[in-house]
């Protein structure tokens, strides 16, 4: 049963195969690479940011949660033509933040997931659209309907997707 | 002291990844070389990619199967439909080539440099870059191929975009409506030149037309071979919206010839030759003579026969058509001065 409050020793930390640790993140960049040139509207939703937002809030360890999002981001760098690392920096930092709530309030039920999830995309967008602008000097722009407009369309399918990544937890 | 790391150890674990990876940033920027990242592109690309290709080869098959054998219906009216459409092509083929062996006969003439597509590699799109912030897919191919960075990727239909890393058996392509990607292209009537480039939400627009020149909507536009990656002359797309940019230069929004969202097959031009433009024939016909075909000119005097001066030169024996001088009439024997004035053909020049 769920626990649903904020202490850190009574909220449930769960663990994850390895087959799970490493297939679901390489599932969701290969599905990323591949969806968008079949259905136009797929290249609206980042499955890697649900993944990493997914694995945070489960294990609710911010050094996982950073570090599964820097690998993620890391690897969803290099399959795009820009710099290395633009990706990595804003996926630590959801990583970082995921976790870090994830240990402190109820992270279990449709509701939180879904306005965390519109939250984790927005400061995901605000973190690399920093990183573009400030350190790598990128002509990237920043718009807050099509922000809002992901944000709210990756909420809803992140809803599903952790319903289904949900069986594959293992309680410590 | 010890205290403070382990009570801000998450924290400071935090720092230090941002850190390294703001490093990493910084030395990639600086040096502005993809060859610094090489391995983990080849890591994640070599992960990635062999499960697009198991996708992409059995959808291929799976699509041959049904479109090639199954799925024959209306084949034979197409077939017919198809092959009248050749009659009339060839028709026009006639009336093209002779165009286009003119236009080569004036190029040779005035020695331009064309650069001809010469040897082209096939491949198939695999997947994308995995984000909406950059334009770019995955082929099949890569070096094993012959494939190098900057060559061109088409498709009959268009220009896509241009090969930016290349791995042993893939390779990334830069499409044209990408941020960073830039074509010389030129509008097709009116001449003007400019550069294509992508938008964030991945449109093309025109940079660089000056806001007094006249662009109207579906005009074409193709490459003008600037930018030394494409051809000169291959189709990029038509106009779809003019409207007043910044910096008194035109917004011309374009709609790619190729259709980028959905790409399969393209081509890769891998070797191109620049060569001087030959005329077919082999005669070889001077600029003026070429350009006295098209002008209107004065119909031909019929040529007068050689007739010997006589005392009454009365064309008797010539057809209908009277000669266009008067030949000499009553004209006493000639000197010997004057038989030198006569040319060869009798006709006696006037003194």
């Amino acid at each position: 049963m769920p626990i649903t409050y904020t202490s850190g020793e009574q909220v449930e930390v769960y663990r994850f195969s390895v087959p799970v640790t490493v297939g679901v993140p390489l599932v969701a960049l290969i599905l990323q690479a591949f969806l968008p040139r079949r259905i136009g509207f797929f290249s609206l939703f980042d499955l890697p940011l649900l993944v990493t937002i997914f694995f945070a809030m489960a294990r609710r360890k911010p050094t996982a949660g950073l570090l599964t999002g820097a690998i993620i981001g890391l690897a969803q760098d290099a399959l795009g033509p820009k710099p290395i690392g633009m990706f990595g920096i804003a996926k630590t930092l959801v990583g970082f933040v995921a976790s870090s709530l994830g240990a402190r309030i109820d992270v279990e039920n449709a509701g939180a997931r879904f306005l965390l999830t519109l939250a984790f995309y927005l400061l995901h967008g605000a973190a690399y659209f920093a990183v573009a602008r400030f350190l790598v000097n990128d002509t990237h722009s920043w718009s807050w309907s099509t922000g809002v407009l992901g944000g709210l369309a990756n909420a809803t399918l992140g809803v599903g997707v952790y319903f289904l990544l949900d069986k594959l937890k293992q309680r410590t | 002291m010890e205290s403070v790391l382990v009570r801000y150890r998450n924290l400071i674990i935090l720092v230090l990844a941002l850190f390294v990876q703001v490093l990493g940033l910084a030395v990639q920027v600086k040096r502005n070389d993809a060859e610094n990242t090489r391995l983990i592109r080849i890591w994640v690309v070599d992960a990635v990619t062999p499960f697009e290709r198991v996708v992409v080869w059995s959808q291929t098959g799976i699509g041959n199967v049904w479109h090639n054998y199954l799925n024959l219906r209306g084949v034979r009216a197409e077939n017919r439909q198809l092959r009248e459409q050749i009659e009339q092509m060839r028709l026009q083929e006639v009336r093209l080539n002779e165009d286009a062996a003119q236009a080569r006969r004036l190029q040779a003439l005035f020695a331009f440099k064309e650069q001809y597509i010469q040897k082209t590699v096939a491949a198939q799109v695999i997947g994308a870059c995995g984000s909406d912030v950059s334009q770019c897919l995955y082929i099949d191919k890569g070096s094993n191929a012959g494939l190098k960075p900057d060559m061109a990727v088409i498709t009959g239909a268009g220009i896509v975009g241009k090969v930016l890393l290349v791995y042993p058996s893939s390779a990334q392509v830069l499409l044209i409506n990408d941020q960073s990607s830039g074509v010389g292209v030129i509008l097709e009537k009116s001449r003007l030149q400019g550069v294509l480039r992508g938008t964030p939400s991945g449109e093309t627009v025109i940079e660089r037309v000056m806001s007094d020149e006249q662009v109207e909507p579906g005009e074409t536009v193709t490459t003008s071979g600037g930018d030394q990656i494409f051809p000169k002359g291959l189709p990029v797309g038509t106009v779809s919206k003019v409207a007043p940019g910044k910096d008194l230069f035109l917004n011309i929004r374009l709609r790619p010839a190729a259709n980028l969202s959905r790409l399969e097959e393209v081509l890769v031009i891998t070797e191109k030759q620049e060569r001087q433009a030959v005329a077919d024939d082999q005669t070889h016909q001077r600029a003026a003579d070429i350009l006295a075909q098209r002008l209107p000119s004065v119909p031909e005097k019929p040529s007068a026969p050689p007739t010997p001066v006589t005392q009454t030169a009365k064309p008797a024996t010539l057809p209908a058509q009277p000669p266009a001088k008067p030949l000499i009439t009553a004209t006493p024997a000639p000197t010997q001065a004057t038989a030198k004035q006569q040319d060869s053909t009798g006709d006696t020049k006037p003194q």
